[in-house]
């Protein structure tokens, strides 16, 4: 099945809990609700003509400087999807707000959504509800805020020892 | 009572000398002999089984994703080469493509056969690299150094191509930094006979080996459904039996155009991990004959009316002050300053003045090529994808390496994220260790190949 | 000069000579001049020519510690650690442009030069060194060891 096709079922069986959906580059994109998340992500993965085995990767953009999105919800999490029987991918995106980063977990779904979760955690401090383990995966349990946001200034060191510590 | 003397030592005081027993804590890393890699794992022992293992990475955080917003598109090629440091050239150019993918446009087709030559003789290294410090930490250091030797031949030819061993940067949006030099084939040709040697040499001393075997065989296996649940690709998921591989069921480049198998296995452990590494080795030896035979030559820069033109040529009407049109001849990318060897550079870049730099030559001789070159590397002009995002995934050494890149419309990247191969296997070592004793966890870790760079960008 | 002198200065390069071709080193490799160390290590550049073949997985049984490779702020009470577990004489190498400055890596995550945390006596720059600069790295060392200099 091609890209249009998966979203056009993707659309069809969700209706309005797909906010939005494009196709930037051949990449089939589908933009939807934080209540839908989760089912959206099950359904991909259990029906038969989708067969979304594999969550190939997790992660999140942090829309803060971007033109035309300062006061829009500022993260996207994004998830990229593929499938092993049918070769064919999907990128599915939830925006949250900043007072409100909290995004349903994937770990029942996928078990590798535990580690990329508490990446995300880490860098953009966007929390996973019902995440078993949310500690930090990267950066150290002392160090405070989340270097990927783009109001981290990128020098901004915390060191454990030495100077400045 | 010496037995409650040794429990104390070992769990602490109030362990409890009576009935029931507790489980060992034993902290691993991350600066441990058989982590070659820095991560930190804290295993509860039963004994010698390890019960319960949770693994700790970030070690090697170095803020890849963060470096990259802060300059240009190109500017962040050399922090790709140091994500995966076994396997640089795939990073490279992974990295590029998905920058081209942004852009929407295709590389040349002597560009795209450069790639992949580079890209498996980068995937031999890196296996090369895998096996032998598996075997080396099992104590055979012999296969390690006959591995390594067989790796200095091919850095050798890396080195020839991109003028360093390890750190290349070789890769650019739209093209490569420089051609192959003369007589690349024929030194390609001697360097993968030592390697075959060598590869030869490691199966007559590993494959089969009693000791090799009764460590590896059986030991860190994963079910095939776990495998894909945890998305784990590459060398990994293969060894299950599932015969995924980008550069087949996404060709890219000019993989469609050449022969070469999928090796697999159906057993999951770390044997089958090693002979798919073994056997896959071998077929990236085959694709990079494969692309030298075949690899177009000869100057394919068109100028605006479609008709081939020399890139000396364009020069030389500059220099007479003919310029009217020039600015739209699209040209080439020359990596040094010796005019004579620009026949033998052209047709290698896409020829697209808002993407490549002008040839230096150009640069150093006519307003228009100092005027294009400011114009890609002054800040706040440059590469300028329009907003957007695009995923683009290749097959580096240890699975999908893809990168995804958003484009806010400016000179840099505004968000780079790089999909590591290593990092789902690592997530599920737990699931690979648990219920095995402590040493077999040393194989176990070999085969994973981690890579810190990577893993922990 | 009394015969004392004499002797003991005589006895100081014995066994500067002696320590010089017999290092055991630590490898605290963390990234990617762990790849050029290998090659150093193997067979076509051969540390072990320089009495420098064997490493020692343990603080406690190495002389020279190599640290090869970026030092993140989370590693760094490790490497911290590492140094302190040593037993005197100790000589440490910065391997590789990260350990040297910090390198390229000029961000939140990384220490800028590990001379800021530990004492280091041969800085060995580039990204990473060829094995060439590693072995010139290493006989300066040597020399260093030969002369007995010692900070304490």
């Amino acid at each position: 099945m091609d890209g249009a096709a998966v979203l056009e079922r993707v659309r069809a069986r969700f209706g309005a809990g797909v906010v939005d959906a494009h196709d930037h580059r051949g990449d089939h994109t589908a933009i939807v609700a934080r209540d839908a998340v989760l089912s959206v992500l099950a359904w991909c993965r259990d029906e038969p003509e989708l067969a979304f085995d594999m969550l190939t990767d997790l992660t999140a953009v942090d829309y803060l400087r971007y033109p035309g999105r300062e006061d829009g919800p500022r993260f996207d999490v994004v998830y990229h999807l593929y499938s092993i029987p049918h070769n064919h991918r999907l990128r599915i995106k939830v925006r949250v707000e900043e007072d409100d980063a909290v995004v349903p977990t994937a770990v029942g779904v996928w078990p590798i959504a535990n580690w990329f979760e508490r990446e995300v955690w880490d860098m953009f401090g966007v929390r996973f509800e019902g995440h078993p383990d949310l500690r930090r995966l990267l950066m150290y349990e002392e160090f405070v805020g989340h270097p990927l946001r783009k109001d981290y200034p990128i020098e901004r060191r915390q060191p454990l020892i030495g100077p400045g510590a | 009572m010496a037995d409650t003397a040794r429990r104390e030592f070992m769990l602490g005081e109030g362990a409890g000398t009576g009935g029931g027993s507790q489980n060992l804590k034993l902290n691993l890393g991350p600066s441990h002999p058989a982590m070659h890699g820095i991560i930190r794992i804290t295993a509860e022992l039963d004994g010698e089984v390890i019960v319960n293992a949770d693994v700790e990475i970030g070690y090697l955080h170095r803020a890849f994703e963060k470096d990259c917003e802060v300059g240009g598109y190109n500017n962040a090629i050399p922090y790709t080469d140091r994500l995966n440091y076994v396997s640089p050239l795939i990073n490279n150019f992974g990295y590029c493509s998905a920058v081209e993918k942004l852009l929407g446009i295709d590389v040349t087709e002597r560009c795209k056969y450069i790639r992949v030559v580079m890209s498996e003789i980068s995937r031999i290294c890196d296996h090369l690299t895998c096996v032998g410090a598996t075997a080396m930490e099992l104590g055979a250091f012999t296969a390690f150094l006959y591995m390594i030797k067989a790796r200095e031949f091919l850095w050798e030819l890396v080195e020839d191509v991109t003028g360093a061993r390890l750190t290349i940067s070789y890769g650019r949006v739209g093209g490569v930094k420089a051609d192959l030099p003369a007589g690349f084939a024929e030194k390609v040709r001697h360097a993968l006979k030592q390697t075959r040697e060598v590869l030869d040499e490691v199966h007559r001393l590993l494959t089969g080996n009693r000791i090799f075997m009764d460590r590896m065989e059986g030991i860190g296996a994963l079910s095939r459904a776990e495998t894909i649940a945890y998305a784990i690709t590459g060398p990994m998921l293969r060894a299950v039996g599932v015969p995924y591989d980008v550069r087949r069921v996404q060709p890219y480049y000019v993989y469609d155009r050449l022969e070469f198998e999928i090796p697999t296995q159906k057993a999951g452990d770390n044997y089958a991990r090693y002979l798919v590494r073994m056997a896959e080795m071998e077929q990236s030896m085959r694709i990079v004959e494969q692309a030298l035979a075949t690899i177009p030559g000869g100057p394919i820069n068109v100028d605006f009316e479609g008709r081939a033109i020399d890139p000396a040529a364009y020069v030389d009407r500059g220099k007479q002050g003919k310029t009217e049109g020039l600015l739209l001849v699209p040209i080439t990318l020359s990596p040094n300053l010796e005019g004579q060897r620009r026949a033998e550079l052209s047709g290698l870049n896409v020829s697209d003045k808002r993407i490549t730099l002008p040839p230096k030559e150009n640069t150093y001789g006519s307003i228009e090529g100092l005027m294009n070159h400011f114009m890609l590397i002054m800040d706040g002009y440059g590469i300028r994808p329009p907003p957007g995002e695009a995923y683009f995934a290749v097959e580096g050494a240890n699975g999908e390496l893809g990168f995804y890149v958003v484009s806010d419309g400016s000179d840099r990247p505004y968000r780079v994220r790089c999909r590591p191969p290593c990092l789902p296997p690592m997530a599920a070592l737990h699931r690979m260790i648990e219920g095995e004793m402590v040493a077999d966890l040393v194989p176990t870790f070999g085969s994973v190949n981690m890579i810190g760079g990577e893993l922990d960008r | 000069m009394g015969v004392g002198t004499f002797f003991t200065s005589q006895l100081d390069a014995a066994i500067g000579w002696a320590r010089k071709y017999s290092i055991f080193q630590y490898p605290f490799i963390t990234a990617c001049c762990g790849m050029e160390y290998m090659a150093v290590a193997c067979s076509h550049y051969d540390i072990d020519r320089f009495g420098a073949g064997l490493p020692r997985f343990s603080p406690r049984q190495a002389d020279v510690l190599f640290v090869v490779g970026t030092i993140s702020h989370k590693m760094a009470p490790v490497l911290k650690r590492v140094y302190d577990q040593m037993t005197e004489p100790k000589w440490v190498v910065a391997f590789g442009v990260c350990t040297c400055t910090g390198g390229f890596y000029n961000n939140y995550a990384t220490v800028q030069g590990i001379d800021t945390i530990i004492p280091v006596d041969i800085y060995i720059p580039g990204c990473p060194p060829r094995p060439e600069s590693v072995l010139d790295g290493l006989m300066k060392l040597q020399d260093k060891i030969a002369a007995q200099v010692q900070r304490y």
